[in-house]
């Protein structure tokens, strides 16, 4: 039986998952030659060469910047919603995930219209005689659009983390003569780690390969990492170099989720669902 | 023996939701004392632990800690500590840091720490255990890492919510014995709560049972068990037979369609009355002899003694428990001395 | 006091989730086509949304993906759910490793692979090379539905089937699927929900022709704002929002109903938040 149910699944794993990863680092190792292809470290050592060099850094510290902006407004978001300000947490949880359901083009999208020259931010700032605020195509509309789209994602896993917390701990936080800021820092906290860690990968790795919200958001001539990889494959047609940065990010990714499993403690089964 | 009074409940309500779950409570506790607060389940004996814990404040009353009133005053603030009922132990620390937690809070120095939190090991028995992740531990074990982090910061009360519920028989007895040893030798006074007759009779100085957010009886557990002073409790600890009887006049009462003689008195007279007798105290004898008589429908051996149901002749069936056995449908009489029979007033009309 | 803290902080994250929705909506609704100004209301943008053959191609074009690569990626990954639970040791874990690979892998890393397979085996790129992707990128989030059902499922319910009389098969179609469907459904719905939002795999592995809506509102918004697209997502949020309303009031009912009738409660929570792409 086991045979029966796992067979076709394992057919498909090989042939959409691993051949199109093999293909994926076969073309990041070999550089076309005049009888066909060669192995060669050529892609990776073009990765560093200082204008890609410099769009990496760039893609890293918006991703991280993002990240951290994400933390900190989604943290005490959790905890409060995780917490008994809310009578009905169930539909308040139902209305923060509520604008995820909307399509992710749809949702950026929309900040154009919010961001542009004459668009619904500066029309009230024009209306109370307030200097335009021109952030689209910057930096900072590519950050608020990496807050916005992936804010839910720090919240939840911080939330379903912080509300398994048992009440008997940190009622035994306070019994034994903790005040409410050292029941914090050293139970609370602590204890939401494993949420915290998955909350930064879930914003940091999407952030760091993002190319939609940069090429609306940030305009045609902004470059992160994910429009170089666009580019490579759909513009300039170099698929071993579009594979090559491709691997640097996988490898920047598991790089970053060692590091994190390091912080996570104990537990680890922290699902968003 | 009597000591000072340490901890008072004085006309202490609380409402959930409109729902009372204590209702004009009245309590003290001695110093020194093992107190236990009996109950089934949502009679307001967790409740009240709770409020002395500082968890809850009242709706009404107070509560006074050596004659202060500390209705108001934060747990982290009191000098009481809990025994959480599934232990509440912080996973993401180990067992020295689990039972060291709230001298680091005081900012006690580390030699002291060091040295207390030892004492505490050897106390629960658990030596060699420091480094040990606290869900790599049974839960006997947990239990005792539960008990050392709240006995290590010298409380003068120690508050415990059912703290051994989860545990199987054999080392629910062995903690027990333990518990009662640990706070005889340190002297602190215990409020315990539990849903477990045996657990609060065999381990207490004073029982509490509670009903409905109301304390229906305190005292001792041989007061409790011998005159438990209504059917509830007569009922809830230990098995009982209760059946209708009305009393006829002082030290004489009617039930099962006969008079019988009794140690009660001061009862109106033909009041209607519960008649509690304990399975234990009646006896088999011939049934030409006996008061009661009836008929044996069901045998089980129980290991110390039989346990057997008897259909009286006028229609009550009587729980019997007795070393000695009858087959099933043997009639047989059923005899019993006038002290084992215990009049109460009815609780409802 | 503090409690109107918390509660505003929320609010204004609130605000913040839903301010560009708003403004969208409203726009839709706003017969000028300089978004700053008001220019009365109109129902044109909507009219002319529904006169747009693209736009309603690549609508007609999602929901046929998305029905028929969630139905196909529900049975694989059903069946492979079934499967890896039932194996054991180091293949089970490397399959597993396997299986979590395109959940973990940034999208545009799937996207791009996927684009060297149907390259290299010469596919020709359009409904089915779309196809097989979505449905590549569905399996793993039905296998990760599944599994947790098919583990809180007691040891002995296939015996049991076996032992009355059943074939294998007939124990595993007529005791193991019906115990496991909460999964199954949940995996099924996230899969369709998945598919209709993916932009990223669907911008590298379709061929010319064939577009969905994620792909048509990039193309357009790319060249600026379009008061079409506002209509569009006015339709698109309200129709969502109103699908979640009724979810959960059944849902809410039932559990009610479970409540009162003394069943086990149900675990799940009421709503699956997934995941978004970038």
């Amino acid at each position: 039986m086991r045979r029966f149910t796992l067979t076709p699944y394992l057919v498909w794993m090989v042939l959409f998952t691993v051949v199109p990863m093999l293909l994926v680092l076969y073309y990041a190792f070999s550089v076309p030659t005049a009888g066909g292809t060669t192995w060669s470290l050529e892609n990776f050592s073009r990765f560093f060469e200082p204008i890609y060099l410099r769009v990496f850094l760039r893609s890293l510290s918006l991703a991280v910047i993002s990240t951290a902006i994400c933390l900190l407004l989604g943290y005490p978001a959790a905890m409060i919603m995780a917490g008994s300000a809310f009578k009905r947490k169930n539909v308040v949880m139902l209305l923060f995930v509520v604008p995820m359901w909307m399509n992710f083009l749809l949702r950026t999208y929309a900040w154009l219209t919010i961001l542009e020259r004459s668009g619904f931010i500066n029309s009230v700032l024009a209306f109370l005689n307030l200097p335009r605020l021109n952030i689209l195509y910057t930096d900072k509309a590519v950050i608020l659009g990496m807050v916005y789209n992936f804010l839910p994602f720090m919240v939840l896993p911080i939330y379903s983390v912080l509300s398994k917390i048992d009440k008997g701990v940190v009622e035994a936080a306070g019994d034994l003569g903790a005040n409410p800021l050292q029941v914090f820092i050293k139970v609370i906290l602590p204890l939401s780690m494993p949420g915290v860690v998955s909350g930064i990968t879930m914003v940091f790795m999407p952030a760091m390969t993002t190319f939609v919200i940069s090429r609306l958001l940030g305009g045609g001539q902004f470059t992160l990492i994910g429009n170089l990889i666009e580019q490579q494959f759909l513009v300039v047609g170099d698929w071993g170099f579009g594979s090559a940065i491709s691997v640097v990010m996988i490898v920047v990714i598991l790089l970053s989720m060692a590091v994190m499993s390091f912080f996570e403690g104990p537990e680890r089964d922290v699902a968003l669902w | 023996m009597v000591s000072e009074i340490i901890v008072q409940l004085k006309g202490v309500s609380k409402y959930y939701d409109d729902t009372p779950a204590l209702t004009d409570v009245d309590l003290y506790i001695r110093k020194n004392e093992f107190v236990t607060l009996l109950g089934p389940s949502g009679c307001g004996k967790t409740t009240m632990l709770r409020l002395i814990g500082g968890f809850e404040k009242p709706d009404s009353g107070t509560i006074t800690f050596k004659g202060e009133d500390i209705s108001n005053v934060p747990s982290h603030k009191r000098r009481v500590n809990t025994v959480f009922q599934r232990y509440a132990l912080f996973s993401h620390l180990n067992v020295f840091e689990n039972i060291a937690f709230g001298l680091r809070i005081k900012k006690m120095k580390e030699p002291v720490i060091q040295e207390k939190v030892a004492h505490m090991l050897k106390l629960v028995n658990l030596e060699g255990y420091e480094k040990r992740d606290v869900n790599s531990l049974s839960g006997g074990q947990q239990q005792r890492v539960a008990i050392a982090r709240a006995l290590v910061n010298e409380p003068e009360v120690l508050l415990l919510d059912e703290p051994l519920a989860a545990l199987d028989l054999k080392l629910r007895k062995e903690m027990q014995h333990e518990l009662k040893n640990m706070q005889r030798q340190l002297g602190i006074t215990f409020l315990y709560v539990t849903h477990d007759q045996e657990e609060a009779l065999s381990m207490s100085d004073t029982v509490v049972v509670m009903k409905e957010g109301e304390i229906q009886q305190i005292g001792t557990p041989e007061k409790i068990y011998n005159e438990p002073i209504n059917a509830f409790v007569a009922d809830f600890i230990g098995e009982s037979n209760i059946v209708d009887g009305i009393m006829r006049q002082d030290y004489l009462v009617e039930f099962a369609g006969n008079t019988f003689d009794c140690a009660d008195a001061g009862f109106d007279q033909d009041e209607p009355v519960d008649v509690v007798i304990r399975p234990e105290d009646l006896t088999l004898m011939p049934p030409d002899r006996a008061k009661i008589r009836g008929q044996v429908r069901s045998v089980n051996f129980l290991g110390v003694h039989w346990e057997m149901i008897v259909d009286g002749s006028d229609g009550t069936s009587w729980l019997v428990h007795s070393t000695l056995m009858e087959p099933v449908g043997t009639t047989i009489g059923l005899g019993l001395e006038p002290m084992d029979i215990h009049i109460m007033k009815k609780v409802r009309a | 006091m503090v409690r109107h803290l918390k509660r505003s902080y929320i609010y204004l994250i609130f605000a913040f989730l839903y301010m560009p929705i708003a403004v969208l909506m409203v726009y839709s609704f706003n017969d000028a086509r300089s978004r700053g100004m008001w220019g009365g209301f109109t129902l044109r943008w909507y009219v002319e949304l529904f006169q747009d053959r693209t736009i309603m191609h690549s609508l007609y074009a999602t929901l046929i993906i998305g029905a028929s690569s969630a139905v196909l990626a529900t049975i694989i990954g059903t069946m492979a759910a079934i499967g890896i639970h039932n194996s054991k040791g180091p293949a089970k874990k490397v399959i597993m490793n396997v299986t979590y690979l395109p959940v973990l892998n940034p999208e545009i890393v799937t996207a791009i692979s996927l684009m060297l397979l149907f390259v290299f085996t010469r596919v020709r790129f359009g409904y089915l090379t779309l196809l097989l992707s979505h449905i590549s990128f569905n399996v793993p989030y039905v296998i990760l539905s599944v599994l947790p059902k098919l583990r809180q499922l007691n040891k002995h319910l296939y015996e049991a089937a076996l032992d009355l009389g059943c074939t294998p098969l007939q124990a595993l179609w007529k005791v193991i699927i019906p115990e496991i469907m909460p999964g199954i459904v949940t995996g099924l719905l996230l899969a369709f929900t998945l598919s209709i939002d993916d932009f990223v795999i669907s911008f590298f592995t379709t061929g010319s022709g064939v577009s969905t809506l994620s792909i048509t509102v990039y193309s357009m918004a790319r060249r600026g704002i379009n008061p079409k697209i506002n209509a569009l997502s006015t339709i698109m949020f309200t129709f969502v929002l109103a699908l979640l309303i009724v979810v959960n009031v059944r849902q809410a009912r039932e559990e009610r109903k479970e409540r009162n009738g003394k069943r086990a409660p149900k675990k799940d929570s009421p709503y699956d938040p997934k995941f978004g792409s970038a």
